[in-house]
């Protein structure tokens, strides 16, 4: 049996799908039993979801400018 | 049209001198690349030459582009080629050979004194009330905790889950862009992440 500690060092790991298939038996059986490990599970799969959500703001558009100018440039060459 | 089709078609259009097709990829590209410059090099100023210069090697290399990875993949490249260049000649870049020993495994994923000696919780992680990453982002300024937490990550853990997932990118995708193996990449987004999730944790309940 996995401890919970051990379920917080492998839960990454889980998560890519690069646990062995013996150690992610283990793991879903103690994350089946264990709610405080779901609720771990749970809070890193949110975790990476929210970075995925972070914006990009559009360039500022003098610097936009800029790049086309040197598009141009470029163009001509 | 397939990913690698609209690479392609969009690649095409530029080459052809539509000014419009080359915007659009700015449009795209410019505030991603400014941020993982940014990972890389001391200033905001110096990351913004950087990108100056990914966007000159994109137009002279777009030739040479075949598809074989993304275009974001390939345009990342090139901006990691150049950071590093820049960010060696500061000394300021850590070669990425000597990740991944020790150090790097050392930080447990969540404090020890939160468990009993058998390993169990005691102290067990507060639910959070978000079932989305959107209702998590509009919490007390999560997003601000989450960027703040990245400039504090040690560089190459921050490279990795930038590139992995801030930007998406695959895991072979970063490996090679990196030049890192693949366990080395898994130690340093696992290290991130639990950093990550330990700082929201502490936000949202003041926990720990």
């Amino acid at each position: 049996m996995l401890t919970c500690k051990q379920i917080t060092e492998l839960v990454s790991d889980y998560v890519e799908k690069r646990l062995p298939l013996w150690d992610r038996m283990r793991f879903e059986m103690h994350v089946g039993m264990c709610k405080h490990c779901r609720e771990y599970l749970r809070q890193m799969k949110l975790t990476v979801r929210a970075l995925g959500e972070i914006p990009a703001e559009p360039p500022p558009p003098e610097v936009r400018d800029e790049l086309l100018r040197r598009f141009r440039d470029w163009k001509k060459k | 049209m397939s990913r690698g089709g609209k690479d392609l078609a969009v690649v095409r259009r530029i080459l052809d001198g539509e000014e419009a097709a080359f915007a659009e990829l700015v449009e795209a590209y410019q505030s991603r690349l400014v941020r993982l410059a940014s990972s890389f090099v001391s200033s905001r100023a110096i990351a913004e030459e950087v990108v100056q210069d990914t966007w000159i090697g994109v137009l002279d290399g777009l030739a040479t582009f075949e598809g074989r990875s993304s275009l974001k993949t390939w345009i990342f490249r090139i901006l990691v080629n150049r950071a590093r260049t820049r960010g060696q000649r500061e000394a300021r870049s850590i070669p990425f050979s000597a990740l991944g020993k020790e150090g790097e495994r050392g930080e447990p994923a969540v404090d020890p004194d939160r468990f009993t000696p058998k390993g169990m919780w005691s102290q067990p992680p507060e639910r959070w009330d978000s079932d989305t990453p959107e209702e998590l982002l509009m919490r007390r300024q999560a997003m601000g905790v989450i960027q703040a937490t990245l400039q504090e990550l040690p560089e190459n853990q921050r490279l990795v889950v930038m590139l992995r997932d801030v930007e998406g990118l695959e895991s072979e995708e970063v490996c090679g862009l990196l030049e890192v193996s693949e366990a080395n990449q898994r130690v340093l987004l696992h290290r991130a992440r639990a950093r990550l999730r330990r700082a929201l944790e502490v936000h949202l309940q003041g926990g720990e």
